[in-house]
């Protein structure tokens, strides 16, 4: 597995080939053709990122240009789902979801339930998270935990090449409403990916680095932060291991109680804010069921209460570093 | 170098990625004589922990490398020299090895390790070469496998011979698609292989249903065959693990495949969660479930083999050494009794079916008196 590919690439390929494979496969969103949406056009944008460039010369018509009219274009991502389609519909921010938040929530989740099982609404909504882009506060949140909280969504939170595109593959293939959250400040990272298609099942955790002393639960660039505090910790003799559940519905108990159990101490990281966010949430679930594992109270780092700064240096405040991280798991290892 | 009677000790480079390991500890102390076979020391990779086996005998006189260094392929890790040298000697002959070794230089993350491609009729199968001269070597991995499985065989025997290791079809990234995935048809594509990359004889080494395979090509092609060395073949009884074959098939996640991959070896600390997630991320690929599918059903039917080439066994011209693990739980050793007395049988203690894993300086110094 020698070929490095970024997370960007790694998307447009995973979007690539599912177009290829299956025709029912369709791209709708803003700019997501780019250009003047003449047909052949062959250098269209992409998108405002470029991650869906290439695919309208190759597809043509299965990729659609939508107005700026969110509650419209992913109601029809979503209709076309109950009729027999596999849409990819792209909300470029995540931040833009209230907007057509009726049509996620009380409609696309809820089919499966209120339809006695007999509908499926196979839609991904493809969306980007995250701050450190100098966006400001409406263009940098982490809103995950929201549709974590909404039975009948999945969420998924890729933090490398090779899990966006298998991510994304199973995603597409899913029968059910899947929330796909793409962190911008990952796009350029580079990793191994194999060149053929292949999935990775939902609520299966990745555990990104073996340790003994102290669990990392981190999600999305949290994952990247939390590898620089644990190799900064292993030389001091603090061994971290990390866990990514990957997606945060449905969510991987096990394999997180199963760490907790062999270290007895747990740090988690959320870029998200912290009332009622996953840092909470898996806090919650360990002290439920893991108290007994716990030779320490549960950590938690995430931004502070506030919305996401503009001014540059706020938000790099506002952002879990690895220094926080590694302050956090020093407190947690030496807690006595 | 000039104390012919001192031997360095040097870091191993296991598979085509290595490019350094961690010593996690010594296990045996200066001092102590080591045989060959013998455990050195537990080595830890990116990928993979292993203990790092003694690859000749002698007297360990010095560990340089302590424990949790990480040392580059190649870095000095301790001496062996007789009684008879004196420590000075041994001082000056590490002296001069640290003041001349040059770590080799770190290849580039883009390039990674370096894999070839040769076209076999409808299939793009992946190889590697390790060896620039010598006869040609063949290793063929078994059921699930890839060529990853010969880490701690390529580069020892690459010495000697150009080492060839490849993915079969519907295995590693190698094609996925197979439209003859019976044992004859895969022997097809190890011949086509060979053609493939211009070799004309071989020296073919197959582990499990890769040991049928090469059994077959022999049989097929003896004049392309120069010796055959068969680990834990399939194709010389009846008697199979299945219930190994459908979990390894149908297993989904982490929990399923461990007390299924545990079988593989005797001592069950050899699966590591690494080898799982390689092994999950593998049957997760396209195509990979129905391949596997395939090739079970080209040898197995309602839990027996199917293929059994033991009475050509006699017939064969190519020197024959067959390789068994004592405590194998997929293939019974008991399928290396019985055999022509020209072929050579070595069981191993306390080995279970992947012998060139679980006993790789046994299996590798067998290997080299066949190889020449």
């Amino acid at each position: 597995m020698a070929r490095k590919i970024s997370f960007q690439q790694a998307i447009n390929e995973a979007l690539d080939q599912e177009m290829a494979r299956d025709p029912t496969v369709i791209l709708m969103g803003e700019d997501v053709v780019g250009g003047t949406g003449a047909d052949g056009e062959m250098d269209a944008w992409g998108g405002v990122l470029g991650v869906t460039k290439g695919l309208y010369g190759k597809y043509g018509n299965r990729i659609m240009d939508t107005p700026i009219s969110e509650s419209a274009f992913v109601g029809a991502a979503i209709g076309a789902a109950t009729c027999g389609m596999r849409p990819v519909c792209e909300l470029m921010f995540i931040d833009f979801l209230g907007v057509c938040f009726d049509q996620i929530y009380n409609q696309a989740a809820k089919f499966r339930y209120m339809f006695g099982g007999k509908a499926r609404t196979p839609v991904v909504i493809r969306t980007m998270i995250g701050a450190g882009f100098r966006a400001a506060a409406q263009h940098s949140q982490c809103l995950y935990p929201i549709f974590t909280h909404i039975p009948g969504l999945k969420v998924v939170i890729p933090s490398s090449p090779y899990d966006a595109k298998g991510l994304l593959i199973q995603a597409i293939r899913d029968d059910d409403p899947v929330i796909f959250c793409e962190h911008k400040a990952l796009y350029t990272m580079e990793g191994e990916v194999p060149e053929e298609s292949y999935t990775i099942p939902f609520g299966e955790a990745k555990v990104v680095r073996e340790g003994s002393d102290v669990t990392i639960v981190a999600l999305a660039r949290m994952v990247n932060m939390a590898q620089k505090a644990a190799a900064n910790l292993a030389k001091d003799g603090i061994s971290c291991e990390i866990i990514d559940p990957r997606t945060t519905s449905p969510f991987d108990e096990e394999t997180i109680l199963e760490s907790v159990e062999n270290t007895g101490r747990l740090v988690i990281v959320d870029e998200a804010t912290p009332r009622c966010g996953m840092a909470a949430d898996i806090s919650a679930m360990v002290a439920q069921k893991g108290f007994n594992f716990l030779n320490a109270p549960i950590e938690m780092v995430t931004p502070p209460h506030t919305p996401v700064p503009f001014a540059g240096s706020l938000e790099d405040l506002y952002i879990p570093s690895p220094a926080r991280i590694e302050a956090a798991v020093r407190k947690c290892a030496e807690y006595a | 170098m000039a104390n012919p009677d001192i031997t360095p000790i040097t870091m191993p480079k296991w598979g085509l990625s290595m490019q350094e390991g961690k010593v996690v500890q010594w296990l045996v102390s200066a001092g102590t004589a080591v045989n060959i076979g013998d455990q050195m020391l537990d080595i830890e990779t990116e990928k993979i922990a292993n203990t790092f086996e003694a690859l000749e005998s002698g007297l360990l006189r010095r560990q340089v490398a302590q424990a949790e260094e990480v040392l580059p392929v190649g870095a000095l890790l301790g001496v062996f020299a007789p009684a008879s040298v004196s420590d000075e000697a041994v001082d000056a002959f590490i002296t001069e090895f640290q003041a001349s070794y040059v770590p080799p230089p770190p290849e580039e993350g883009d390039t990674g390790p370096a894999y070839q491609w040769a076209d076999v009729g409808n299939y793009k199968l992946r190889y590697s070469k390790v060896g620039d001269s010598g006869p040609a070597v063949i290793l063929i991995h078994g059921f699930g496998g890839d060529l990853g499985n010969w880490l701690f065989t390529q580069e020892p025997l690459a010495a000697q011979a150009q080492v060839y290791a490849l993915d079969l079809p519907g295995h590693g990234q190698s094609s996925k698609a197979i439209t003859d995935a019976s044992v004859p048809g895969l022997a097809n594509i190890i011949i086509g292989f060979m053609a493939a990359i211009s070799i004309s004889r071989a020296h073919l080494v197959g582990h499990s249903l890769g040991g049928a395979i090469a059994l077959q090509v022999a049989i097929t092609v003896p004049a392309r065959v120069e010796s055959l060395t068969l680990l834990a073949p399939a194709g010389l009884g009846s008697e199979i693990n299945a219930s190994y074959l459908t979990g390894f098939i149908n297993g989904e996640s982490r929990r399923d495949m461990k007390p299924i991959l545990q079988q593989l070896v005797a001592s069950p600390d050899l699966i590591t969660r690494q080898l799982i997630d390689d092994i999950l991320k593998f049957k997760r690929t396209d195509g990979v479930p129905e391949a596997l599918r395939a090739i079970a059903s080209g040898f197995i039917t309602n839990d027996r083999q199917t293929v059994n080439l033991r009475a050509q066994l006699g017939a064969l011209v190519a020197p024959t050494t067959i390789i068994w693990g004592k405590a194998d739980k997929i293939i019974p050793v008991a399928h290396a009794g019985d055999l022509p007395s020209k072929i050579k049988v070595a069981l191993l203690d306390k080995v279970g079916h992947l012998s060139h894993m679980e006993a790789s300086a046994q299996v590798n110094a067998l290997l080299k008196d066949q190889v020449k």
